[in-house]
């Protein structure tokens, strides 16, 4: 009998250690995130003031928007590198919409943005699901054909904020209770995609196809079609962000989200989503994104030079693996001695 | 009147390429009835029970569900047709809990069609205790032992109430006692009427579970009947359409010098001080239940894992610890458990995974010569008598008892003084296995000292000159070949040693 029961807690504390494990990695990010500002905090206590910490969460938000897309696609297995380009595409369009167009209400023209993105996912995805192209090559072929199709419209021209309607630029810069609109809707959107992976059996299969491909298969899971779906996904939700862009920035050119397909990525990484899918969630990679940005504002207000930043943010970015790797070694070994079963 | 049949193949056949894996099968699954599929490694098993999951769909010939013809268009027809599958190589989610892996597409759902884990754990545990296992449910999938993996394939097998459940091959992994269980399980479902299609190389399992048989023989169809006529060897006469030589050839040789001595060894939760010596010319078994610890002492020995203490050494020369290098330097072939991750790599030639442990040996100034590398890999093909079509074509091509082959000469190449074999003839067919058993007979005829780890209790009884039986992570018995029975074995691998 306490052969029994001593297996029975031991499997039990291999599964909390693994809660754990998982806990720890989003505590992580919160601990770094402490250790960043408060030292900035202290030498120059402007940086804490709401206004400073609105801009930073704003400053954040389109990122964790598109971290949040990307981490749909790491989970199984896949990467997303034309996000930056969708949203610049996106970007350009639904301004262009807005300025060519005066009358154009505000939900249709965020919508527009959206169906741009859509358009793209869904070109990335179907090449990728039914091309059985490996995603790293197709989206970084479609990160230079967007944003070839983005300079080809644009013409070198931009749209200035004076053309844009006051309520798209109000969206940009308005609050309630406090609390930026861009934020407000960034956080909606990781909280739907949050319950969607951790409740919703669609959700779950994303984890699974990630985590073993084959099996995935072999249980009946549609891999090609949840594999288009997250891509279309990313690909909407970074239409969404580019739609965001114009309001927050008033004024787009073809440029708009260049290499933001990086720091999205890192911030996914560095946010806990395993780069070969199957773990991590929405949440750790937007406070990922949060923790890049927060490093960035920190190291322009203690007056690092612009060239460190960069070399900051990848030491964060390989430190974060180092963790990861770690933890990783922990737990197989924590799983392996609690490993077995008892028999009765 | 018998029952219309459940599920059929009415003359299926299926080619891969120039091959022809199954031509015209036909197979009748009963309700309420086991059914054996029989065959050696290559015979078609696999493909027949690939077409039944709907991964593979038939060149000709049909797949009849309730007497009506089906085409499944992938494994999500099959499950919805409820035909269960548990293949030989678990298929689970690592990153997955437990429960998860069980339900995975078809977890219980609650308020909003939002997944209900409690009711979702509950359910695991339920079946866990109808198969009499203790796991935690929302344990991840990631480290369990196979014979684990397999249970929970089991589980989910049981969960969807399937009408017919495939097991290919369910027993490898696991102990005398846990087969005993499923086999439990599987009448109780037989008894409430489920169609089960049962693929085993252990004919006495055959018999104990099953009333019908179909044998297989090169894709084609040899034979299908009640089994109440039939005796093993009548099976293994149509299976390999040929008499069989003894199955356990190990010859007496004189014990010479200790060559691999163990002392004390201990990994901490997993094995504790284990101590044995190995002779040149013996083959020395590790006996004991799935779990008791013996793949993870073989591991250390062979320095893949690192032990917490105690040491290992080879002809009186003291192993570094941890070190598959050093190992391999001083001598030690290591043959492990699960040839398709850790014995092979599947994607590679015939050839280069002969090599692949005599890489040294056949590079000249760093550079590997193609040649040296072809012409070692046929030696020990013709040696070994491989059935293979090109040298260059990808292992995982070939069966698994030729795959094991492949394994073998790859360490047989490196000439060891000492070879560790960790379950050698799991899943290989009765001819090739009398093969590994002669060669390993051979080998310590020729002074090299064997470790040989095997569940099958026969295989352990003929082959081995002495018996080290481990329980608990613990060395608890030695017999010599006279004084090992399979009473004896059996009672010190469940702890009950007469002290």
């Amino acid at each position: 009998m306490t052969a029994a029961t001593a297996v029975a807690t031991r499997g039990t504390a291999a599964r909390r250690l693994s809660n754990r494990v998982g806990r720890v990695r989003e505590l992580g990010i919160v601990v770094a995130l402490a250790l960043v500002v408060i030292p900035t905090a202290i030498v120059n206590p402007r940086f804490i003031q709401p206004q400073s910490l609105r801009d930073l969460l704003l400053n954040a938000s389109i990122v964790a928007l598109l971290a949040v897309g990307q981490t749909l696609v790491v989970v199984t297995r896949n990467v997303d590198l034309s996000v930056g380009s969708v949203l610049g595409l996106s970007a350009f369009l639904t301004a262009q919409q807005f300025a060519d167009h005066p009358g154009t209400p505000l939900l249709a023209g965020i919508g527009f943005g959206v169906v741009v993105g859509l358009a793209c996912g869904l070109l990335n995805g179907l090449l990728v699901a039914l091309g059985n192209v490996p995603s790293l090559v197709v989206t970084l072929g479609t990160l230079y054909v967007f944003r070839g199709i983005d300079y080809a419209l644009a013409q070198g021209r931009q749209v200035n904020a004076a053309n844009l309607p006051d309520a798209l630029l109000d969206l940009g810069s308005s609050r309630i209770l406090g609390i930026p609109i861009l934020v407000l809707v960034t956080v909606v959107v990781i909280a739907v995609a949050a319950v969607y992976l951790r409740s919703y059996r669609s959700g779950r299969e994303l984890y699974a196809i990630g985590s073993n491909p084959e099996a995935a298969t072999l249980a009946g899971i549609p891999v090609a079609k949840r594999t288009l779906t997250t891509f279309v996904l990313s690909g909407l939700i970074a239409g969404l962000a580019g739609a965001l862009w114009v309001a927050r920035y008033g004024t787009v050119d073809a440029a708009a989200g260049t290499g933001l397909e990086l720091q999205v990525v890192a911030a996914v990484v560095v946010g806990g989503v395993a780069i070969f899918g199957g773990s991590g969630t929405v949440a750790g990679a937007a406070l990922g994104a949060l923790l890049l940005g927060t490093i960035t504002s920190c190291l322009v207000v203690l007056q690092i030079p612009a060239f460190w930043q960069q070399a900051i943010a990848g030491a964060l970015l390989l430190s974060a693996i180092t963790v990861d790797r770690l933890l990783a070694l922990r737990l197989a070994k924590a799983l392996r001695k609690t490993e077995g079963t008892s028999h009765a | 009147m018998d029952r219309p049949p459940v599920v059929a193949l009415n003359e299926v056949s299926k080619s891969f390429g120039a091959v022809r894996a199954l031509s015209g099968v036909s197979l009748q699954l009963l309700p309420g009835e086991a059914h054996a599929l029989l065959g050696e490694n290559g015979a078609g098993k696999s493909t027949l029970i690939k077409t039944l999951a709907g991964v593979h769909r038939p060149d000709a010939g049909q797949v009849l569900v309730d007497g009506s013809s089906r085409r499944f268009s992938g494994p999500a027809d099959a499950l919805a047709a409820g035909i269960a599958i548990i293949y030989q190589e678990p298929t689970l989610f690592g990153d997955l809990s437990v429960a998860e892996n069980v339900f995975m597409g078809r977890q219980p759902l609650g308020f909003g069609r939002r997944i209900d884990v409690a009711s979702m754990h509950a359910r695991t545990a339920e079946l866990f205790s109808r198969l009499g296992v203790r796991l935690d449910p929302a344990r991840p999938a990631r480290g369990l032992s196979i014979a684990d993996q397999q249970l929970v394939e089991i589980a989910k097998a049981l969960s969807f109430d399937a009408r017919v459940i495939v097991m290919d091959e369910p027993t490898a992994a696991l102990s005398a006692h846990e087969v005993q269980r499923l086999f439990g399980v599987v009448r109780a479902l037989r008894d409430q009427d489920a169609a089960v299609l049962f693929v085993s190389h252990r004919l006495d399992e055959v018999f104990a579970l099953c009333q019908r048989a179909t044998v297989l023989r090169d894709g084609e169809f040899v034979w299908s009947g009640e089994l109440s006529g039939e005796t093993p060897d009548s099976l293994v006469r149509r299976m390999v359409g040929r008499e069989l030589s003894q199955l356990f050839p190990k010859q007496d040789t004189a014990a010479g010098e200790v060559l691999l001595s163990v002392q004390r060894l201990t990994r901490e939760g997993v094995f504790t001080d284990v101590s044995f010596d190995v002779r040149a010319g013996e083959i020395v078994a590790l006996s004991g239940l799935v779990g008791a610890g013996r793949s993870e002492v073989a591991r250390a020995v062979f320095g893949i894992d690192r032990p917490d203490g105690g040491s290992v050494h080879v002809r009186g020369r003291k192993l570094k610890y941890g070190s598959p290098t050093a190992a391999m330097a001083a001598g030690i072939g290591f043959v492990p458990e699960d040839r398709r991750q850790q014995g092979l790599v599947m994607d590679a030639s015939i050839e280069r995974n002969t090599a692949l442990a005599s890489l040294s040996r056949l590079s000249t100034f760093g550079l590997l010569r193609r040649s040296s590398e072809r012409a070692l890999a046929q030696d020990w093909a013709v040696k070994l008598r491989l059935k293979f079509a090109r040298l260059s074509d990808p292992v995982g091509v070939l069966s698994g008892g030729n795959q094991q082959k492949v394994v073998l000469a790859k360490w047989l190449a490196r000439k060891p003084s000492v070879l560790i074999v960790d379950e050698p003839t799991r899943g290989i067919d009765v001819g090739t296995k009398a093969e590994v058993h002669r060669l390993l007979s051979e080998l310590a005829g020729q002074g090299v000292a064997v470790l040989m780890i095997s569940s099958e209790l026969p295989e352990v009884l003929g082959m081995a000159d002495r018996v080290l039986v481990m329980h608990e992570g613990r060395l608890v018995e030695e017999l010599s070949r006279d004084e090992a029975t399979e009473e004896r074995v059996a009672l010190a691998a469940a702890g009950q040693v007469a002290r």
